[in-house]
Parts: structure tokens; C-alpha cells; sequence
């Protein structure tokens, strides 16, 4: 069994990374998993948080939003709204997606209320984990 | 016959026409390299979500637990049309095809009694539909003030047709726009994204996946995305149609004028020529009755 898999993150706009990696740790909807080479075939949601891949070459941490992985014993995929390297978030940035969840948490009812007050729970939580 | 000082004043502001729209064509040259670099960019995504979602419809089937967006309303009475255009003119016919591609649709449907609603992306589409079917309009999304389309111009679009379909406003959504080929070739193309449809693919049910959450929670999830995802594709192919329209507008313009110069200097050569000769003859005469 070959001991690494190959690696895509894509976020609609571009493609961040496309490398080989002994393991990914994502930040799934129902909690953090990590992959690595022979998983089982997963889809999983993201919550906000921060994607970490492992590679011959080192650590590399991403940013990320909703979205969802697609895993595979060989590959893994992941489909991100917005992701970005960590170290290249800024506290604004960062300020401007809190308000833009923040807004959508406001007109929010219901369900969807929850949904949206989680979503602001987990941007800060974002934000604490970047230390901004 | 315009005198010599009209023909150099005509010949003078078509050079100056030419200058205008050879700067415009080399603008949107570089302009339409961008465009085209953004929406090859984004290729990777569509293709893996649409790969990924039609895996997951495909297995939902035809369950009755599937979700609206993607199993529809049960009828198709209420047609939402988004017609994307461009925000400027001096394209060529990129914004009348899209338009005429709408209209033709939206006939149709009126013929057959159903209801149409136009919702316009784009100030062009929305003057050149506003006096047969201004009475249709529900909305209109103004990207004037952006540079480059993001993913959240499209999300923001999405929210909108969202919106507007969780409020039963429409039961069937179809986007317009024109789909890039190259820098001649710009095809208008309709697109129905609300219920949603996916390409079958053939590979897509090889392989079994764990769900986390349930599989329905994640379709839940993900189709509001893949109308957004949908719409930004849409968007960037129609702003290098864009570009890539207005860029051969453009060329032929410039070839056009460079034309009307070579007629308009030959014409004023012979003029002036005229003119010359006349004088000679006059001199020459009035020389000769002395």
C-alpha cells in the first residue's frame, strides 16, 4: 500500500494546492478527521477551520469555509468556498467574514437560525485558532 | 462635393475613431487573457462538484425524500429566467444573442401559458428586454461596480434565485448566457438550474462513499452551492464571450476605419488635384486672351 495520496484543494476561483501528502487533516461538519492513504471512500461537509496537510515537504495549514472533501484510498479532493494559507488571512479579512456571517445569522430564522449562529460560533472560533 | 477643409476634417476624426477602437481592442485583449485565465481557474471545482453531485443525485434517485432543488416543485408553471449580459455595449451581438436567445424562450413559454419571470444580470439585457417584457421583471443584479467577478458576486446571485424559490415565487429557474469557444465563436446557451440537472456520468456510481453527515443532509447542503457554483461558472464564461466579442467588434472596426481613411485620402488627392488643374486652366486662358 503506497503510503501517500495525492492531495487537491480547489476553491471555485483557483486551485491552492495539488501535491502529494501522507495525511490531511480536515475540519468536517461533524468533527475533525484526518486521511491518510487506504481511507475510505468519504464525502464529508467542512465547517470553517483550518485544513492541515502533511507532506515530505512539511506542514502546510489553509484557511477554509463550507465546502466538502471527497475522500478516496488514493486521493483526496477538497471543494472549499473560500480557502486560503493560514498565514496569509488578515485580521480584516477575517473581520469581514465574521460580519458577513454575523448578517446572515440577523435575517436568519428557525433552522436556519441555528445553522447561522453555529456558522458564527465556528468563525470565531477560526478566527481564535489564526490567534487574530 | 464637400470641399478639400470637410474632406480633412472627416479624414482627421476617422483616424481618431481608429485610435479609440484599437485601444479598446488591445484593452480587451488583455482583459479577455484574464477572463480566460479566471474561468480555466475555476474548472477544476465545477467539474469535481458536478462530478460529486451527480454521484450523490444519481444514488438519491428518485426517492420522494429528495430535496425540491433538486427533485423540482412537481409542476413547471412558474418560469424564473436569468438572462446574463454584459454591463457595457461596442460588443458586436454578444448582448442582442443572449437577449434574443431569452426572448425566444420566454415566447415560447407564454404560448404555451405558462407564467415567465425575468430576473436580468447585467444593464444590457435588461434595456434590451425592458420593452417587450419590462412587465415580466422581478429583479435586476448590477455588476457595474465589479472589476473582477468573485464567487461571491455569484453567491449573491444565488441567495437572490434561493430566496425567491423557497418563497414559491418560481418553480423552474433557467439561466442565459454565452458560452466561450474562442474569440469569434461565443454560443448564447440556456441553462436550467432549478430543478437541478446533472450530466450523467458514467463512472460516478464505481466507487461507494461514506456520508457524514447522511447523504441527504450533505445534498441539502451542497445544491444551494451548486447553484452558485453554476451561476460563477456562467458568469466567467460570459465575461470572456465578453471580451472576446468586443475584442473582434473591435478588430473589425479598426479595420473598417482604416478603410474609409484610404477611400477619404484618395478623395481628397483627387480634390485637391481638381483644384490645381482648374487654376492652371484659369491662368493658362487668361494668359492666352492677353
Amino acid at each position: 500500500m503506497a503510503d501517500t495520496l495525492q492531495f487537491d484543494l480547489v476553491s471555485p476561483e483557483r486551485s491552492l494546492a495539488s501535491l502529494e501528502v501522507t495525511e490531511v487533516q480536515i475540519p468536517g461538519s461533524e468533527g475533525d478527521m484526518t486521511a491518510m492513504a487506504g481511507h475510505a471512500p468519504t464525502i464529508t461537509t467542512l465547517r470553517p477551520g483550518i485544513l492541515r496537510i502533511v507532506s515530505a515537504e512539511g506542514t502546510q495549514s489553509f484557511a477554509v469555509t463550507g465546502g466538502f472533501a471527497e475522500i478516496t484510498a488514493a486521493a483526496t479532493s477538497v471543494l472549499a468556498e473560500r480557502a486560503m494559507p493560514a498565514d496569509a488571512v488578515t485580521a480584516e479579512m477575517m473581520a469581514e467574514m465574521k460580519v458577513e456571517a454575523e448578517k446572515f445569522a440577523e435575517g436568519a430564522t428557525g433552522e436556519t437560525r441555528d445553522v447561522a449562529d453555529k456558522l458564527v460560533a465556528e468563525m470565531s472560533e477560526l478566527a481564535g485558532a489564526l490567534s487574530l | 462635393m464637400p470641399s478639400l477643409k470637410d474632406l480633412k476634417n472627416r479624414i482627421g476624426s476617422v483616424k481618431n475613431t481608429r485610435k479609440i477602437t484599437k485601444a479598446m481592442q488591445m484593452v480587451a485583449a488583455a482583459k479577455l487573457r484574464r477572463a480566460q485565465e479566471a474561468a480555466e481557474a475555476s474548472r477544476p471545482y465545477t467539474e469535481r462538484f458536478n462530478a460529486v453531485m451527480s454521484g450523490l443525485a444519481a444514488s438519491m434517485g428518485d426517492a420522494s425524500g429528495a430535496p425540491t432543488l433538486l427533485a423540482g416543485t412537481g409542476k413547471d408553471q412558474v418560469h424564473l429566467l436569468v438572462v446574463m449580459t454584459a454591463e457595457r455595449g461596442l460588443c458586436g451581438g454578444f448582448n442582442a444573442n443572449i437577449s434574443k436567445l431569452a426572448k425566444a424562450r420566454a415566447n415560447a413559454l407564454t404560448a404555451e401559458g405558462k407564467t415567465v419571470k425575468i430576473l436580468t444580470v447585467g444593464k444590457k439585457g435588461r434595456d434590451a428586454l425592458k420593452r417587450e417584457y419590462g412587465q415580466y421583471f422581478v429583479g435586476h443584479v448590477d455588476l457595474t461596480e465589479v472589476k473582477r467577478i468573485g464567487y461571491s458576486d455569484a453567491q449573491g446571485i444565488a441567495r437572490d434565485v434561493l430566496a425567491r424559490f423557497e418563497a414559491h415565487e418560481f418553480d423552474v429557474a433557467t439561466i442565459f448566457y454565452a458560452k466561450f469557444v474562442n474569440v469569434v465563436t461565443q454560443i448564447p446557451t440556456q441553462q436550467q438550474i432549478i430543478p437541478a440537472v446533472f450530466e450523467e456520468q458514467e463512472d460516478a456510481a464505481s466507487t461507494v462513499y461514506d456520508y457524514e453527515p447522511s447523504e441527504e443532509a450533505i445534498l441539502a447542503d451542497l445544491l444551494p452551492r451548486g447553484v452558485a457554483t453554476q451561476l460563477f461558472s456562467a458568469l466567467l464564461e460570459n465575461g470572456a464571450s465578453e471580451q472576446g466579442a468586443r475584442m473582434s467588434a473591435m478588430d473589425n472596426a479598426t479595420r473598417n476605419a482604416g478603410e474609409m481613411i484610404d477611400k477619404l485620402t484618395i478623395e481628397f488627392n483627387r480634390s485637391r488635384q481638381a483644384v490645381i488643374t482648374n487654376e492652371l486652366i484659369e491662368i493658362i486662358s487668361g494668359a492666352e486672351a492677353l
